[in-house]
């Protein structure tokens, strides 16, 4: 029946059952990945940001949650500010490589 | 001279023959298939290039004295140099006037292959040969050259600082092999020929040792065939191993630069990581280990196998592992090129072993809209993303700009396309072509005549990977020098001191060093840090490197703050925002960019 609206679906996040295998591998290839403070000087300075919504603290976000990081990183330019701003001092380029690298689209 | 045997021919030289056609025979297979998986221009090129009498005698030059005289490793340290050119040198004079022997006293026996090597067995000296005393003479002189050669190798493996290097590079099993052959050669060749100086005769060498055996062992002792084919077998022996075992040893990189420097001066690149010409480049490796101590990353003992020369010994393995983590860390600074004596390019063949790995994430820009640049002058202004990062360059510039009353557009001062140059040196070229695609349209819709950079980075690739027609690409240390020059941009000199550090792109990239120091020097006084200009050592910064983590990098930035100021300077002036944000992380003075500096005596 059509009641002219939708529900939205719901946003909750059931950490039991999404694919984190992807972010434990990454866990293995980049430890610094568990050193964000998720501050958000990456997403500041991102070159990216503005055409994919693409954001390194996102991304990291998005890897713990088992959620899609497909589409932020379609524009990423690999210019490396967000390297160079981290104050934790993550290597976010071989991340995002990682990411690229291992990211399958069947886990989802 | 006669001949002392008539068949002229003795079972011993078998094993020189046996390594001699093995080596050819691997050599001229070798060739061929590097010949064939280079792509069809590239051949053309080649073969053109052979035929081209320029460039014919431009290789026979640079095979003389880079093969034989090794120049650049005379200019680099004198002792390493004469090393290395007595051995190659003196070898190749010994074998050039053995053939020189046998064509003037028995020219029939040309066609054989081993006479020249052994003629001192086969022949025998009359009371007529004063050329060939004169011939023996020179003979014995090249040997003592190779002898005090091999003499002064031996001590560099024991201490190598006295060479001017540091560090060397540890030799694999065969290349052990090859080595101690190697060193037998000579003194074995000195052995068999005194044995049999007194038939054959000799000179200043050979002569007294020949005395010297005869006085302990007696001259009889001497002539008996039992006793001296011996040492001739062994002379034989050493060189067939030594051939035999060529091929897997880093030796092969003597007749493999024969090959790579024709293919070089023909123009031809490297095109795949593992084929053509790359392959020429990998074993044309002498392993020498000049590059350990130059590269940047040394400083961490934990990197000194990740330098070029352990990356060519991988390749040559095919140890897929250590090739990938050894072409990940490189900062690609270029430094191991500059020092190399073969001119093996780390850099690029360490990108084209990036390029070889397969991503399941594409990334695409071609749904990116930028706005083109509102053209206003002549002169497009590129910052890039470092200069974004460092807003102080980028308010510099505009202030220079505007104080000299120059119009231009600032392309991407809200924001833009990288340059693409990151991504490429990751090895992702698709990428990085459909960076430069859209770059290209947003630069040639402005209309400008002149594309102004100030980070080095950007402006390699604008300049040698960007097809810009009619537009002239253009550093700011360039731009500004030449504005200084012409007489509109006026200076006022103060009496800070600065150190200037070449940036690794700006540098031994593009080859730009004398703008920036003209620039400075009317700005400031100038020390030079220890190591410049093609030797300068790189921030550490560079985002060459993909695994390299920030806390691995300190250690070569304090390393390179070190080099630079050894003079004392009160601050340092760089042409980079990349060096300019690494240094001023653990510099104790001030580090500007060099348009600050314009700035501030404007």
């Amino acid at each position: 029946m059509d009641f002219g609206f939708s529900l939205s679906p719901s946003s909750a996040i059931d950490l039991d059952k999404v694919d984190l295998s992807l972010y434990r591998r990454l866990e293995q290839t980049v430890p610094d990945i568990r050193n964000c403070i998720a501050c958000g000087s990456c997403s500041a300075t991102c070159m990216a940001a503005d055409y994919s919504g693409m954001s390194v603290r996102k991304l990291i976000l998005n890897l713990q949650r088992g959620a899609d990081v497909k589409k932020m990183l379609s524009c990423c330019m690999l210019c490396g500010k967000c390297t160079m701003v981290c104050p934790r001092g993550i290597n976010t380029r071989k991340l995002i490589l990682d990411v690229c690298r291992y990211y399958s689209d069947e886990k989802v | 001279m006669r001949e002392r045997i008539p068949s002229g021919f003795d079972p011993f030289v078998l094993p020189f023959l046996i390594g001699i056609g093995f080596v050819l025979l691997y050599c001229a297979l070798a060739a061929m298939r590097v010949l064939w998986q280079c792509p069809r221009e590239d051949r053309r090129r080649f073969f053109l290039s052979l035929i081209t009498p320029t460039t014919a005698l431009r290789n026979l030059w640079d095979i003389f004295a880079n093969c034989l005289i090794h120049v650049k490793l005379w200019r680099r340290n004198k002792l390493l140099g004469f090393m290395h050119s007595s051995i190659a040198f003196g070898w190749f004079m010994i074998i050039l006037l053995g053939h020189l022997e046998v064509f003037l006293f028995v020219p029939h026996r040309l066609n054989l292959f081993y006479y020249p090597i052994f003629f001192n067995y086969f022949v025998a000296e009359t009371d007529t040969s004063l050329r060939g005393a004169f011939l023996f003479f020179l003979m014995d002189f090249f040997l003592l050259l190779i002898l005090i050669g091999i003499g002064l190798a031996i001590v560099k493996r024991v201490r190598s600082r006295l060479f001017g290097m540091r560090r060397t590079t540890r030799p694999s099993f065969l290349d052990t092999v090859g080595l101690y052959s190697l060193w037998l050669i000579f003194p074995l060749r000195l052995l068999a020929e005194s044995f049999t100086a007194s038939i054959s005769g000799g000179s200043f060498l050979v002569k007294p040792l020949n005395w010297l055996l005869e006085a302990v062992l007696g001259s009889q002792f001497l002539l008996n065939p039992a006793n001296n084919l011996p040492t001739w077998w062994a002379y034989s022996i050493v060189l067939g191993v030594f051939m035999v075992v060529l091929p897997f040893t880093r030796y092969m990189h003597i007749p493999t630069e024969m090959m790579l420097i024709p293919m070089r001066n023909a123009g031809l690149r490297i095109r795949h990581a593992r084929r053509g010409y790359a392959l020429l480049e990998v074993y044309s490796c002498p392993g020498c280990g000049v590059c350990i101590d130059a590269c940047p990353m040394s400083v961490k003992k934990a990197n000194i196998k990740d330098c070029t020369v352990y990356l060519n010994r991988q390749i040559r393995r095919g140890n897929e592992r250590r090739i990938e983590e050894i072409s990940d860390k490189c900062l690609l600074c270029g430094k191991c090129t500059e020092v190399c004596q073969v001119g093996v390019e780390g850099p690029a063949l360490r990108i084209f072993q990036r390029a070889r790995r397969q991503y399941a994430v594409n990334p695409d820009y071609a749904a990116v809209n930028v706005a083109p640049p509102e053209s206003v002058g002549k002169v497009l202004y590129f910052g890039g993303c470092m200069t974004a990062l460092t807003p102080s360059i980028g308010r510099s510039m505009e202030s220079v700009l505007g104080k000299l009353g120059i119009d231009y557009t600032w392309m991407d001062r809200d924001g833009g396309i990288c340059c693409g140059r990151p991504m490429l040196q990751a090895g992702r070229f698709p990428q990085a072509a459909e960076m430069v695609r859209k770059n290209t349209e947003l630069i040639k819709a402005s209309g400008a005549d002149t594309l102004l950079l100030s980070c080095p980075i950007c402006y390699k690739m604008f300049r040698d990977h960007y097809k810009l027609p009619g537009i002239r690409v253009v550093h700011h240390t360039q731009y500004f020098e030449e504005l200084r020059r012409s007489g509109v941009l006026k200076l006022s000199k103060s009496d800070l001191c600065y150190a200037y550090h070449d940036p690794c792109e700006l540098g031994r990239g593009c080859g730009v060093y004398e703008e920036p120091r003209a620039l400075l020097g009317s700005a400031a006084y100038i020390v030079e840090a220890e190591k410049n200009r093609g030797e300068s050592i790189c921030c550490g910064g560079s985002l060459g490197s993909l695994s390299l983590g920030f806390q691995q990098r300190e250690a070569m930035t304090r390393r390179a703050l070190e080099n630079l100021t050894v003079a004392g300077p009160d601050a340092i002036a760089t042409a980079c925002p990349l060096c300019r944000s690494t240094f001023a992380r653990y510099s104790s003075i001030p580090v500007r960019d060099i348009a600050e500096v314009v700035d501030l005596s404007l």
